[in-house]
């Protein structure tokens, strides 16, 4: 097969198109959404219109409101993330390094990582209450088994040949922890992380809804009560663009500390 | 003991190179994997800063009697000799084990200490990688990944150099100039060096000594008297391995092995690759 080779120019148009393909859709879906609630077609108790979904959110950061809520949600999450990853990343570090740990625990925890978190709630009520230990403990037990089953797989999959090169090189304990085994497993605990990331929205948002103050999800279930659609959709639309930020945190470190990886490294 | 034309005063040369090697003695060295005997009666001993090439059909054990070398598998009996710390053994395996996450220089400073970074970009010029010291080794061919695997081996001067089939996966070219890179280093450092082999010209290029192993013990010990640097269209290296060839495929293979089919050629040196 042959291919002709395009002219700087056709090649640069040929660049832009190829990069506001994927936008084509969702702004024609836009403009629709926007032309059906202005002629009254679309009932605003269904949808409001994207400029009322902009003026909303522009109301609301104005006011500082959005930004409390958002602090309140952000901080829960990082907290959560924070207890349950790093629980997650000790015990399987321990489970996955040492034989008598692994027998110790790793039986309850694989009982236990069965039972959605969400399907606690009722009983994290009953312990918590309401407050922010109950939320911080379903995201940090949602967050803790993505990031304990990566770690300790990837301990255990750190390449055999590598761990006894290493060993006949003099790598003892600490050192051999660190130059190999660490960083071989490295791949697969930030494939926990960045999995737990996107967990840990969808278990605050869980959590924000059916119990909170303060918080995006607060917010959303207050403006349903009162039928602020547009304020509803701004929380939705929040969870989405954190959602992505925390998901291009993850990538981010992928990037940075699989340097090294070929599937990773940044062309 | 086989005796080539070409014969001449290497041996006392090599007897002066000697110093900075490993002496082995190997007494009934043995090692089994559950039932089964791997190796039996392995009596072996290489005098200081001798090249010793290994060959044998495949499973033949050869791998297994470097690691027992190595320290990294316990002998199921006899007694090994080796004068020297652990510290003094380096091996080499056939894939070249670089640490992916590891930048050239900082595998090859393996276990060192920072100090001796100098002395390793010194030793990666000496492979001829010195310009590649800040890749990521996923960045090499293959060819230069064991040279980086050399390197890494001859950072610590090891006394003695086990080579587990370091060229098995080089294409023919970069395989004849690895075993002339490994020959000169060889020359400079006078470490003892135990290479094992599948291919018979790679034996008879680099060792002084090559030793076939079947059913677990030494069949052939063979002193190669050849003049160095070696010329592989010489009629001694034909007759050299010829003789090993014709030893190896004297004996039936096994069923159990997965062996080539011995076909019968009136000149061995074309089938240099059958075992
Ligand atoms: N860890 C092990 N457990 C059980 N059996 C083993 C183990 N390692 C090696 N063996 C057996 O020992 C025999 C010799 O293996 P070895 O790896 O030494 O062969 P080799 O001569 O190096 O072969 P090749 O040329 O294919 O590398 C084989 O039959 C193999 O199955
Ligand atoms: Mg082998």
């Amino acid at each position: 097969m042959t291919h002709a080779i395009p002219s700087p120019q056709a090649g640069a148009a040929a660049r832009a198109a190829k990069r506001l393909l994927p936008w084509s859709l969702p702004i024609v879906l836009i403009i629709v959404w926007q032309l059906a609630a202005q002629s009254g077609w679309l009932s605003s108790r269904v949808l409001p219109a994207p400029l009322d979904v902009v003026k909303a959110f522009w109301t609301l950061t104005a006011s500082g409101e959005l930004f409390r809520h958002v602090a309140v949600s952000a901080r829960r999450a990082l907290a959560g993330f924070a207890i349950g990853g790093a629980l997650g990343l000790l015990l399987g570090l321990a489970t996955g390094s040492w034989r008598r740990a692994e027998l110790l625990l790793d039986t309850t925890v694989q009982m236990i990582r069965n039972i959605p978190p969400l399907a606690l709630i009722p009983l994290v009520i009953l312990w918590f209450g309401i407050d922010e230990t109950a939320k911080l403990f379903l995201v940090a037990l949602g967050v803790f088994f993505p990031v304990y089953i990566n770690t300790f797989h990837g301990i255990r999959s750190v390449d055999a040949g590598l761990i006894e090169m290493g060993r006949s090189y003099g790598l003892r304990g600490w050192s051999l922890y660190r130059d190999i085994i660490l960083p071989g497993a490295l791949p697969s605990i930030l494939v926990g992380v960045r999995f737990s990331l996107g967990f840990m929205w969808v278990i605050l948002i869980v959590a924000e809804t059916i119990s909170a103050q303060e918080g995006i999800g607060y917010m959303t279930m207050n403006a349903r009560e009162f039928l602020m659609t547009d304020v509803v959709l701004v929380g939705i639309l929040l969870y989405a663009l954190l959602g992505k930020l925390a998901d291009q945190l993850a990538r981010g470190l992928e990037r940075r500390w699989l340097s090294w990886h070929p599937n990773y490294s940044s062309r | 003991m086989y005796f080539s034309p070409e014969e001449s005063s290497q041996v006392s040369e090599a007897a002066a190179r000697s110093s900075n090697g490993a002496a082995l003695k190997l007494r009934g060295l043995e090692k089994s994997f559950g039932a089964r005997r791997v190796l039996r009666d392995i009596d072996l001993d290489i005098r200081p800063g001798q090249f010793v090439a290994i060959v044998g059909r495949s499973g033949c054990g050869k791998s297994t009697l470097l690691r027992l070398l190595a320290s990294l598998d316990e002998a199921s009996g006899g007694s090994m000799q080796i004068d020297g710390q652990r510290g003094d053994i380096r091996m080499m395996f056939q894939d070249s084990r670089l640490l992916p996450w590891k930048h050239v220089i900082d595998n090859v400073t393996l276990g060192l200490a920072p100090a001796h970074r100098r002395h390793a970009q010194e030793v990666l010029d000496r492979v001829g990688l010195g310009d590649r010291a800040r890749d990521w080794p996923s960045r090499l061919s293959g060819g230069q990944r064991q040279r980086i695997a050399l390197a890494r081996a001859l950072v610590h001067s090891p006394r003695l150099l086990l080579l587990d089939e370091p060229l098995g996966a080089l294409d023919a070219l970069t395989r004849i100039e690895m075993q002339q890179l490994i020959e000169s280093l060889w020359l400079e450092q006078g470490f003892t060096a135990i290479l094992v082999t599948h291919d018979v010209q790679e034996a008879v290029a680099l060792a002084d000594r090559v030793l076939l192993i079947e059913d677990g013990a030494i069949a052939l010990d063979l002193d190669i008297r050849l003049a160095r640097p070696r010329e592989r269209a010489s009629t001694g290296f034909s007759a050299c391995e010829a003789r090993i060839l014709s030893r190896v495929l004297s004996s039936p293979a096994r069923d159990d092995e997965a062996a080539v089919p011995e076909p019968v050629f009136s000149n061995f040196t074309r089938i240099s690759w059958a075992i």
